[in-house]
């Protein structure tokens, strides 16, 4: 779900003007959740995980298309409210904007909020006249009673001004040929913040003109320069090459200037400018835009249940458990379908080596242990998760994850950290490392820290599995209804257990290594879509049916092959495997486990979705693993071991707080370029986890 | 008449008065569309009470209390 590796795994764009593959670059910008990645998906035909929520962007994504012979590159920037960077993000889509290289930038707008889109519009202008508005989400719009001059708006901005519903593919052949024949328009509008302003800065204007030549506007120059916006300016100079304020051109013209604007009594120019592009704002909305204002009743009424003190957290846990409870309810079925599918095939597989005249050493090996592990992370791992994602991304389309941030701010607050952080969690309900980049969206550094070291709490989907298979074999009994519905709510259970230690654990790293007061997030609460739900379901199916399937025989496979040899091969009288697993009995018993689960653990690192069939294959005598034929055969293998439901529950725990993945940490290590928080971002989950299965071990044990 | 954001009752209507913020805060919630003269409505809270969803120029954005208090209404 959220951002998959393919998604955040493309190439970071680099400048425009060093693509050498395209006639054409468009720099796509926008505020956030504006339907901009579905305008790039429109555009280029690529799959950009959209959904419901501002930030989803958090790394520029370039694609290509073609059209009438010439051949179009699209970056699409993080999104942004403005140009006043105020979080990495919109300082990356400034600088994108300025000094890119792009031909044209294309700002995508939501036609329901135009006014303030057009803050950002109003900027980029400022920037580039070279600026194709699309008024985006039309229809939307137009079920609020809001329509949209399009036609007007174009002739008073002097750019070109597409209507698009970019969802239903409205509007998106109409935006490529205003790419493609687009010419730079003879004037554009240009926001005047008033005679006391206009004139201190004419001056200014004239001399960066000559300095600049044409290598940034010099409008936009002249307005940071006085409202001395210090990061901007640091850009500016370092792309120039040159320190602008000091030229000996603009030095005195920028001190005139500046006292003409103290004369004339402007003392917060900062402010003048803001309020001068949204007076520009109203102004042309009144010239452009009819009707609808506010919220819709419906939309208020919904939001409200959602958010009430009485309905907000128990619908939200409602919604998880029902996820929950139609994901093991649901994938019963199809795993032992799964499972004796490829039962079949390994026996088929066995009898063709064995014909080959394969040597049993190998023989073994390669089926005994590749391809029963293959077979078991693919038929209990995949069914799970083909149902979950897709019921989770519809949430996710809908717009109901902005509401939970909406909800456990607070919580959040209290821990001294941002209300966003349950975004990321959610991001790491699909893949942990996925949820550590998505924390870029925390404008905090210190916030993002935390949520960077905390977001392996939440378990992912490779772990999801091996709790369903915990509960359902220890700590649920019977295959009803009614014991779908208990599972359901004990995986809730560890699901609030994962999030009950981010809080604590944040609030603990709050008070001590990264101390400091909660910032003040703003977080925007994006209007109820209706999801496409064919499109939700086939594009979760397939991204998450080849990612995990991917994954299996990347990491499973070797896995096998390595567990089996090391339950194999035999030093003295002992196997190696049998070896290890001594050696950490004591550790593992001590927290409530065994020698066998903590070795799991261990070699699980490249990918939990291997823990099970390890401890599996660790109990089976022959040192292979017998294949599960159904959770009753595995129950017996795991009971034989000594596995009570204590076992069981501290396993779970374990499952949900230990080291995460080595993706996960070698992002953690990109992330923040640091290998302290790398090794704290393994150990802080560990401690928690050995902390608490201690303690269940010796309360319940 | 409520006299900040903070204190604007659910449903309820006012105009932005001064921004008592500073700095990085200010220029934000002024970029948020929270500058002098403009419309706000407090749409619904957060179970806790903080934060409050308020809708602001078209959009509806949640703010934190404490920040909440900083945007004075006019009058």
């Amino acid at each position: 779900m959220g951002l998959t590796l393919r998604s955040v795994g493309k190439n970071a764009a680099s400048d425009a003007k060093d693509d050498l593959r395209s006639d054409i670059t468009v720099a796509l910008a926008g505020n956030p959740n504006v339907g901009k990645s579905t305008v790039f998906n429109a555009l280029t035909g690529l799959r950009q995980h959209t959904g419901n929520w501002s930030g989803k962007t958090v790394v520029t994504a370039r694609g290509y298309y073609d059209y009438k012979g010439r051949t179009v590159a699209v970056t699409d920037i993080p999104g942004a409210y403005s140009l006043r960077a105020s979080s990495a993000e919109e300082e990356a889509a400034r600088d994108y904007i300025a000094f890119g290289g792009a031909d044209l930038t294309v700002v995508v707008c939501d036609a329901g909020a135009l006014e303030r889109n057009l803050n950002l519009a109003l900027q980029i202008l400022e920037l580039t006249p070279n600026v194709i508005l699309a008024v985006n989400l039309m229809d939307e719009a137009k079920k609020r009673g809001i329509a949209v001059d399009t036609g007007a708006l174009s002739r008073v901005l002097g750019v070109p001004v597409i209507p698009m519903a970019a969802r239903r593919g409205r509007g998106v052949e109409e935006l490529r040929a205003a790419i493609d024949g687009f010419t730079p328009p003879p004037f554009a509008y240009t926001v005047r913040y008033g005679e006391d302003v206009e004139r201190a800065a004419a001056g200014l204007e004239m001399a960066l003109e000559n300095v600049l030549k044409g290598r940034l506007g010099a409008r936009y120059t002249a307005l940071r320069l006085l409202e001395g916006d210090g990061r901007a300016l640091e850009n500016i100079n370092g792309h120039l090459g040159f320190d602008v304020p000091s030229h000996p051109d603009v030095a005195p013209a920028l001190e005139k200037a500046r006292a003409e604007l103290n004369n004339a009594g402007v003392e917060n120019i900062s402010d003048r400018l803001i309020s001068g592009i949204y007076s520009a704002a109203t102004g042309l909305c009144r010239e452009c835009v009819s009707g609808g204002s506010g919220y819709g009743e419906g939309q208020l009424r919904i939001d409200r249940l959602l958010t009430r003190k009485a309905t907000g957290i128990p619908v939200m846990l409602l919604l998880l458990a029902l996820i929950f409870f139609i994901t093991v309810k649901g994938a019963n079925a199809p795993s032992d379908w799964l499972y004796a599918l490829f039962e079949r095939i390994g026996a088929v597989l066995s009898q063709g080596l064995a014909a080959l005249g394969v040597p049993k050493a190998v023989h073994d090996a390669l089926i005994l242990g590749v391809w029963r592990v293959l077979s078991y992370v693919v038929s209990v791992m995949l069914p799970p998760m083909a149902i979950f994602f897709p019921m989770f991304t519809l949430l996710e389309d809908l717009g109901y994850l902005p509401r939970v941030a909406f909800n456990l701010d607070s919580g959040f607050r209290k821990a001294g950290a941002c209300g966003k952080q349950c975004l990321t969690m959610a991001m790491g309900f699909g893949c942990n490392a996925a949820g550590v980049v998505g924390c870029r969206i925390i404008d905090s550094k210190r916030e993002r820290l935390i949520a960077v070291l905390t977001n392996s709490l939440v378990p992912c989907n490779g772990r999801f599995p091996i709790l369903i298979a915990l509960i359902t074999m220890f700590l649920v009994a019977g295959s009803g209804v009614g014991s779908s519905l208990l599972a359901a709510l004990a995986l809730t259970g560890f699901i609030i257990l994962g999030a009950g230690a981010t809080l604590a654990v944040s609030r603990v790293l709050s008070r001590t290594i990264l101390k400091g007061e909660a910032s003040s997030p703003t977080l925007e609460l994006p209007p109820f879509r209706r999801p496409k739900i064919g499109e939700v379901v086939v594009r979760s199916l397939l991204d998450r049916t080849l990612f995990v399937l991917g994954r299996a025989a990347a990491v499973a496979a070797p896995a096998g092959l390595l567990i089996w040899l090391a339950a194999n091969l035999r030093v003295g009288d002992t196997t190696v495997l049998a070896a290890v697993t001594g050696a950490l009995d004591p550790v593992g018993r001590f927290l409530g486990l065994d020698g066998v689960i903590l070795t799991a653990f261990i070699l699980g690192l490249p990918a939990n979705e291997t823990v099970i069939p390890i401890i599996i294959m660790a109990y089976a005598a022959s040192g292979t693993f017998e294949g599960y034929e159904n959770l009753d055969s595995l129950r017996a293998l795991l009971t034989q071991n000594g596995w009570t439901w204590v076992t069981a529950l501290c396993t779970g725990v374990f499952t949900v707080l230990h080291w995460p993945c080595t993706t996960t940490l070698l992002t953690v290590k990109k992330e923040t370029g640091s290998v302290k928080w790398t090794a704290l971002a393994a150990l802080i989950p560990t401690a928690a986890g050995a902390i608490l299965c201690a303690l269940i071990a010796h309360i319940l044990g | 008449m409520a006299s900040n954001l903070a204190r604007l009752g659910e449903g309820s209507r006012a105009v932005v008065g001064d921004i008592a913020a500073a700095g990085e805060l200010r220029r934000r919630l002024m970029d948020l569309g929270l500058t002098p003269g403009a419309g706000v409505e407090c749409l619904f809270a957060a179970p806790s009470g903080d934060p409050r969803a308020y809708m602001i120029r078209g959009s509806v954005i949640a703010l934190r209390g404490a920040d909440a208090a900083l945007v004075a209404l006019a009058r």
